[in-house]
């Protein structure tokens, strides 16, 4: 961390953000020491009452879903045979391998005793929605090592087996694209279990299907902000040609989604609350709204998708209308069951954040060092920096 | 045989000898709590006049045995649904299904477990009523086999018209309970869960979940007859129309990044 925090020199101030990161740092430590003698009621609000927090509706469920341009984008370049996205493919895999990464530190602190996180794998319960994520999880994470493997190998002239994994790309691509099929709608299927609890604003038995559409949707959104955010930090150009139809599947598939919501909604006679403006009816507007409404409507004119500013806009308010919905489901709409009013403590948001913080650095910092941004992998670039 | 319990809200007076002797029992530390929790697996609550009991509701297709990753829940033959702490790895998915909120964690604990109501496990494999029917001096909690229970239910719901709602709550809720309740007050007011499907919750899930395997074939194929499909258009577009200086590429030979 301390090497990120000397990283971003080129930022405006620079002593002002290697500050934050610091304090952030220790305080992230603080807490991680708390965490870990002295038992997770010491640092969460979590409660018999409510036991699922942030850490599993933002770092979980948040942390697999914007992942999910990895499996989409490796789909669209290696079994749609659309090469032109190829420049693309490798930051989606990095942001993908480094969101499962978050996802299983984000575990580390939430579960009980992560360090038998691994019983998953010896005493099984085929019946079990979480049994399956761990799988997948797990195995996903596998498949992305080796995605993005030949990257970290090339760098240091491995061709061999580098030339290997080139050999296996299909499979490995078809693999990737079956595990997270599974386990994004999955996260869904997490609350099916629970008919009595969830609102009906978001409780249906199409939630494996509303959170494996929605996750393609921001996971493209993601896809745009990381180009975007890339081309600031790096002075690259903003491949338009190759955003602009990606944009337009990610209206479609928020389109469907949304419609999807609606009908549901009518189906559980729901609506009710949104026009009364409960609690929950206002929180599902504002998930709505940034979700779907905005960014659908804005990047249905081609004038708007194809100008940066308004793309990027609209890939925001999806991203961020994702976030909202998941926490909506593992939070809002569970409130009214528990009784109670859940806000993550001060703590909680630190590890997030924290941990949010670490994936941006260890992005940022790899690439610098690797070739993630060249368009063609062949030419062996002139090397920026220097390793 | 599947034991059980059936609790009658009309003859408990509230003493409280039943979570007492629980904490007894199963060894749980300090005082009994006013909610249940880790360490106070039932309690005796005062609502509208009448005294309800807290405790699981040990179902007979358990939703949290049926969430649990690592299989620490589990249902025995003999009624009770058991927790096994040492494979628990605290995820309290647990808790967050129970459709009676039932399993509690040890939220202060560096090392945690789960906490919840085992049916004393032990004394009933043993033949032994659990320790709190039998330290219940008004017979309000009472043990047995889980259909006398609710052939004796029934009987003191038509025996005494007027001094029980028709109801055995837990016969049909969340699939059925091996406890079970009776009263003259409404549940929903002593703090019961109401309106709870009659078919357990783990069915939804498992609808979904046992479509995996030929979902998993399907979409496999698909995808690879995808790749298939347009590999071999690019194959026929590169031999045909304008040829390549270097030649046709083989379909499996392409460089992905
Ligand atoms: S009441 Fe809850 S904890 Fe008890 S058996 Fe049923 S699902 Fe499990
Ligand atoms: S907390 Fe323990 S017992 Fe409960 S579901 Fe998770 S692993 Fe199973
Ligand atoms: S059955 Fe046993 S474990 Fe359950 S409340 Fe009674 S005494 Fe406690």
């Amino acid at each position: 961390m301390s090497t990120a925090a000397t990283q971003p020199a080129r930022r405006p101030w620079p002593g002002f953000w290697t500050a934050l990161f610091a304090v952030l740092f220790i305080a992230f430590c603080v807490v991680t020491v708390i965490r870990f003698t002295k038992g997770l009621g010491a640092v969460t609000n979590l409660s018999d009452r409510f036991p699922w927090g942030l850490w599993i509706g933002f770092d979980l469920l948040c942390g697999v879903g914007l992942a999910a341009g990895a499996f989409t984008l490796t789909a669209v370049v290696h079994l749609f045979n659309l090469r032109k996205f190829e420049p693309i493919v490798r930051p989606a895999i990095l942001t993908g391998f480094l969101g499962y990464i978050f996802v299983i530190m984000a575990l580390m602190f939430d579960l009980g005793q992560p360090w038998r996180i691994w019983h998953a794998l010896i005493y099984w319960n085929p019946h079990s929605v979480m049994f399956e994520v761990a799988w997948c999880v797990m195995l996903y994470t596998t498949v992305l090592t080796m995605e993005f493997a030949p990257v970290v190998l090339e760098r240091f002239g491995f061709h061999a087996p580098s030339r290997i994994i080139h050999g296996l790309i299909t499979p490995l691509v078809i693999a990737g694209v079956l595990l997270s099929t599974l386990h994004q709608s999955s996260l869904g299927s997490l609350y099916l279990i629970v008919p009595t609890k969830l609102h009906p604003l978001w409780y249906s038995q199409l939630l494996p299907l509303f959170f494996y559409i929605s996750a393609i949707g921001a996971g493209i959104g993601m896809v745009i902000l990381e180009s975007y955010m890339s081309k600031r930090a790096f002075g690259r150009h903003l491949e338009m040609e190759l955003l602009e139809p990606l944009a337009r599947a990610m209206v479609v598939a928020l389109g469907i989604y949304g419609l999807l919501r609606l009908q549901t909604i009518a189906r559980n006679h729901a609506f009710g609350d949104i026009g009364a403006l409960t609690y929950e009816g206002k929180m599902f507007l504002l998930e709505f709204a940034l979700g779907v409404v905005i960014p659908v409507v804005l990047l249905s004119f081609q004038k708007l998708r194809t100008n940066a500013s308004w793309l990027v806009t609209g890939a925001f308010s999806a991203v961020l209308g994702f976030v909202v919905n998941r926490l909506n489901v593992s939070v809002t709409g569970m409130e009214r069951a528990a009784g109670i009013r859940y806000i993550p403590s001060l703590m909680e948001i630190i590890v997030s954040v924290g941990l949010v913080g670490l994936g941006m650095a260890v992005f940022a910092l790899t690439v610098r060092y690797f070739p993630i941004f060249e368009p063609h992998p062949e030419p062996e670039p002139a090397d920026p920096e220097g390793a | 045989m599947s034991m059980g319990l059936l609790f009658d809200a009309t003859r408990c007076v509230g003493c409280g000898a039943c979570a007492s002797a629980c904490k007894e029992q199963n060894h749980l530390p300090g005082e009994v709590e006013e909610r249940t929790t880790a360490y106070t697996w039932t309690t005796v609550e005062e609502k509208e006049g009448a005294y309800v009991r807290h405790l699981c509701m040990h179902c007979l297709v358990p939703t949290c045995a049926s969430v649990c990753p690592v299989a620490a829940l589990k249902k025995t033959p003999e009624g009770p649904v058991v927790y096994d702490s040492e494979k628990c790895m605290g995820c309290r998915y647990c808790m967050m299904a129970c459709p009676f909120d039932v399993p509690k964690y040890q939220w202060d604990r560096a090392v945690p477990i789960v906490g919840k109501c085992i049916l004393c496990a032990g004394r009933v494999k043993e033949g032994k009523p659990t320790a709190c029917a039998e330290a219940c001096p008004a017979d309000a909690t009472l043990f047995g086999s889980r259909a006398d229970l609710i052939k004796e239910a029934k009987k003191r719901i038509r025996e005494n018209p007027g001094g029980y709602l028709d109801h055995i709550y837990g016969q049909t809720e969340a699939g059925g309970t091996s406890v079970m309740m009776i009263s003259n007050v409404p549940f929903e007011k002593l703090g019961l869960k109401k309106d709870l499907p009659g078919e357990p919750p783990a069915l939804r899930t498992w609808q979904v979940l046992s479509n995996i395997p030929d979902f998993v074939a399907v979409w496999g194929v698909f995808l690879y007859g995808v790749h298939w499909i347009t590999a071999r258009r690019d194959v026929v577009a590169q031999a045909h129309p304008r040829p390549r200086p270097e030649g046709p590429e083989a379909p499996k030979d392409r460089r992905p990044s």
